[in-house]
């Protein structure tokens, strides 16, 4: 089976979230914060390069893990929408959006919750390569779900103000998870041939961390329903197209640039 | 000290010690602020440990430090400045006794 299709879903994943956190270099709330968001997108983005490698292997030629993030354009990237939404509250207009650190901290729980199960079981992967990658991705996951329940818990658990902006922003983001359990055939394929996992197999483990979590934080879970995301099929959000265009238009303006 | 501080202007400061691989000892190697002991764990190893300096951390809150004061130096570290014999530099020391 070509397992090129699978393995660009979990890179892309990694490479947005990775490039929206970077967002925050130079603009954390608190030094070590700052130094915190940056090391976790170092992470995301080594994880990324390591698949798109194995990717550029696969499909040969010219294909290289800088054409897969730099020269494929919206419609191609296969991430789930929540990584490619900004980190502002859904009613605020995208130019003038204030960074809000609820917004990076709950989607990064959210995330790294689900990615601490899919790391940990694509460690059984038939694909040795991409077990290799799992049991390093699965390290710094821990870690990213450390950290980011660890500040779900003191802002829920904080002040007036950061509570509320804490519900805001599992509210805006928590519909955004139903993407995670909808089928899609490349992941399907990829359960079949023994080098996936079937995610939607992980739900209860996800809920059961992030319920311990949302009471912890004495945050509400919000009932699902409305809007499905479809990033994983190439259906984005419009914010897609400006995470890629601050993040491609260097490599684009000079193409095999070195330095 | 396991009471978090809220307000972000109260947070205290706190010493940071890690041992590196080769280390036998944990060396201070800068401060942070942190609310609490455990972020303040968390910190230090994002802000000190990013090129596999360490293996082990210790944090301790600066204000329980107990530190000399600074105008006490002639009487507490002059007097061993002539007293060069107590350095072990006057011994051969055997091959097998190691590390000291």
């Amino acid at each position: 089976m070509d397992r090129t299709p699978y393995l660009l879903h979990l890179a892309d994943n990694a490479l947005i979230l990775g490039q929206r956190n970077a967002e925050w270099c130079g603009h954390g709330p608190v030094l070590e914060e700052d130094i915190a968001l940056a090391n976790m997108s170092l992470d995301l983005i080594g994880q990324a390069r390591l698949l798109y490698q194995e990717v550029a292997k696969d499909r040969g030629q010219d294909c290289t893990e800088d054409s897969l993030a730099y020269f494929r354009d919206t419609a191609a990237f296969r991430n789930y929408t929540l990584l490619e939404l900004p980190h502002s509250s859904p009613v605020v207009g995208y130019g003038h959006a204030e960074p809000d650190y609820g917004v990076t901290i709950v989607r990064n729980f959210l995330y790294s919750a689900l990615m601490v199960l899919v790391w940990e079981a694509l460690q059984q992967s038939k694909d040795k390569t991409l077990a290799a990658i799992a049991e390093k991705s699965f390290k710094e996951t821990r870690y990213h779900l450390r950290h980011s329940r660890d500040w779900l818990v003191r802002l829920g658990d904080g002040t007036d103000e950061s509570h509320r902006r804490m519900q805001e922003a599992v509210d805006y983001l928590y519909g955004f998870t139903q993407e995670f359990w909808t089928r899609h055939p490349v992941e399907e394929e990829a359960v079949q041939a023994g080098i996936g996992v079937d995610v939607s197999g992980l739900r209860v483990d996800w809920d059961e961390i992030v319920d311990s979590a949302l009471a912890e934080a004495t945050l509400r879970k919000p009932a699902e329903g409305g809007y499905v995301s479809q990033g994983k099929f190439g259906h984005h959000s419009e914010h897609l197209d400006y995470v890629l265009h601050e993040m491609q238009s260097l490599a684009r303006a000079h193409p095999g640039a070195t330095w | 000290m396991n009471e978090p501080t809220k307000q972000l202007k109260d947070w205290p400061l706190w010493e940071v010690f890690v041992r590196s691989k080769q280390g036998l000892e944990h060396k201070h190697c800068g401060s942070l602020h942190a609310a609490d002991a455990r972020q303040a764990l968390d910190m230090a190893r994002d802000v000190y440990t990013r090129r596999q300096e360490g293996v082990s951390i210790w944090v301790v809150q600066s204000s329980q430090i107990v530190a000399n004061r600074p105008d006490e130096k002639e009487e507490l570290f002059e007097p061993s400045a002539d007293k060069i014999y107590r350095h072990p530099t006057f011994y051969d020391i055997p091959e097998e006794v190691g590390h000291m």
